[in-house]
């Protein structure tokens, strides 16, 4: 039997207000897998998010990844191996330029010099920034800026991407690239989103959260199908969006 | 590194002075503008010494003198009172123009004005040759604590970020009729100020997750190892060290 990417066990969590956040919240996520995590606003999706590399502590229940428990001793390395992509990406690029910003994960890894340079090199090849090496993140466009973060997060070379409402605040163009460019990595990626046709496009699998707790876990087009689940847990498809087309498109070739 | 976040005050350019290493550039202008600090009201030539070799500085940074001038603007408020010396002051008077002046007044109006505006002028100089992260990785380099470089650098970063804010706040009030011109309209600039902080605050503590996503313990990692070479102190040394002559001349006559 081959080792999760990650592993979520009875995750619970409250926030300090006494308010439960996550309740007993288990999944697991093969390695190289692509999966959505859905739910409405204040589902806890992000709280969860935050406690996948340690921002967040457990209460009860463990994450691990790759094997590895999440405990004060593996934290460094599990923040290396699980990278996280903010929602907004003004929250993530805070150097001066987005060459540094990029080379910030790296050098807290503590590498130095041509090494670290290779690693932003290869990380803004990898989102097709290179040329923005120099410049200032804050006068890049969203669709940019969601890239960089990215790069940010891959020049550390984690197992995991999580992303945090990837596709908010991008316009199509933006969103169409960066459903091709996440589709390019090879990394096992968890992405957090009520986008359902961006999680249908990008991800085989969905999670779905609602109240702190794991609802619904299948593939993407059948979860998305369900239009009562949906429905109960405040998801929608977009107007216009015709469910059949979702069983027509993945149904298996006879 | 032309792309800082100095995009308002740096002028672009690859002049002598653009090129210095920071650090140099930011112990030579603190250098000098001790010497014009230290020199006698009285020694009028010494000042015109400095102002020349300021004019030399200017001159080899490309930058227009216009733009120096109307740079210096900001200091008015600053130097307006300077102006009511020779009416408060006591002592000896000489007649200007038919006023009665006090004599110690006038030269207190002259030590501030020509002080302040060359001390302002020296920072105009660094300001619009280095661009804000060069200043701070100057700092940097120059053993300042990563605690105060940090606050300068996420200030500059989250500066534009916040007056946006701020911007699009005062449109969406504008946008429902609000036209602040009496004191007593003030509550709602007074309540945007308070969920501005709040903002501010709760972006603090998402950059800060996300930094502690990637690692961040606490100390900011040195991105740039590389250092100003002697040459470029010599270079930077000269106007200084020119000034501080000067200035030594003035005291000991």
């Amino acid at each position: 039997m081959t080792v999760p990417a990650l592993e979520v066990a009875g995750l619970t969590f409250c926030y300090p207000n006494g308010h439960p956040a996550l309740e007993d919240l288990s999944f697991t996520v093969d390695v190289g897998e692509r999966v959505a995590l859905l739910g409405p606003n204040g589902a806890g999706k992000t709280t969860l998010a935050l406690h996948l590399n340690g921002i967040h502590r457990a209460e009860a229940g463990s994450i691990a990844v790759a094997g590895t428990e999440l405990t004060d001793t593996t934290l460094p390395e599990i923040r290396r191996r699980v990278g996280m992509v903010f929602q907004d990406a003004d929250d993530q690029l805070f150097m001066p330029t987005v060459g540094e910003d990029v080379a910030f994960g790296p050098s807290n890894l503590g590498l130095k010099g041509t090494e670290r340079d290779e690693r932003v090199a290869e990380a803004l090849a990898m989102v097709q920034a290179a040329e923005f090496i120099e410049r200032s993140p804050h006068h890049l466009s969203g669709g940019e800026k969601r890239r960089i973060a990215l790069a940010t997060v891959l020049a550390m070379r984690p197992d995991v991407i999580v992303m945090d409402e990837p596709t908010s605040g991008l316009d199509p163009a933006g969103r169409r690239e960066l459903a091709d460019l996440l589709q390019t990595l090879d990394h096992t990626q968890l992405l957090i989103t009520h986008d359902l046709p961006f999680a249908l496009e990008v991800c085989p699998r969905s999670i779905i959260v609602s109240d702190g707790r794991v609802v619904a876990d299948g593939p993407t087009p059948a979860i998305l199908a369900d239009t009562a689940l949906l429905e109960a847990h405040r998801l929608e498809l977009p107007f216009g969006f015709d469910p059949e087309f979702l069983t027509r498109r993945h149904r298996p070739a006879a | 590194m032309g792309a800082g976040h100095a995009h308002r005050l740096h002028v672009p350019g690859d002049t002598i002075v653009h090129r210095m290493a920071p650090e140099a550039k930011i112990v030579a202008a603190f250098a000098f503008v001790l010497a014009v600090a230290v020199t006698p009201r009285r020694a009028v030539w010494v000042f015109v010494l400095h102002g020349l070799l300021l004019a030399c500085w200017i001159a080899r940074a490309g930058l227009r003198p216009s733009l120096v001038v109307k740079r210096l603007a900001v200091i008015a408020p600053f130097v307006t009172f300077a102006f009511f010396l020779p009416f408060l002051a006591g002592g000896a008077t000489t007649e200007v123009l038919g006023v009665s002046l006090s004599t110690e007044g006038l030269w207190g109006t002259w030590n501030v004005l020509t002080k302040s505006v060359l001390g302002a002028t020296t920072s105009i100089v660094l300001a619009s040759t280095t661009p804000v992260a060069d200043i701070v990785r100057g700092l940097e380099r120059l053993r300042v604590p990563a605690l105060v470089t940090s606050v300068i650098s996420f200030m500059f970063r989250y500066l534009d970020l916040i007056t946006a804010d701020l911007g699009r706040m005062r449109t969406a009030m504008v946008a429902r009729g609000h036209d602040a011109r009496w004191l007593w309209q003030v509550k709602p600039i007074a309540s945007s100020a308070g969920a501005m902080f709040v903002r501010s605050y709760e972006r603090g503590e998402r950059v800060h997750a996300a930094m502690l996503a990637r690692g961040f313990d606490g100390t900011m990692p040195t991105l740039d190892d590389r250092r100003a070479s002697p040459a470029e102190w010599r270079m930077a040394a000269i106007v200084p060290m020119l000034a501080a002559v000067a200035a030594l001349g003035g005291l000991l006559t």
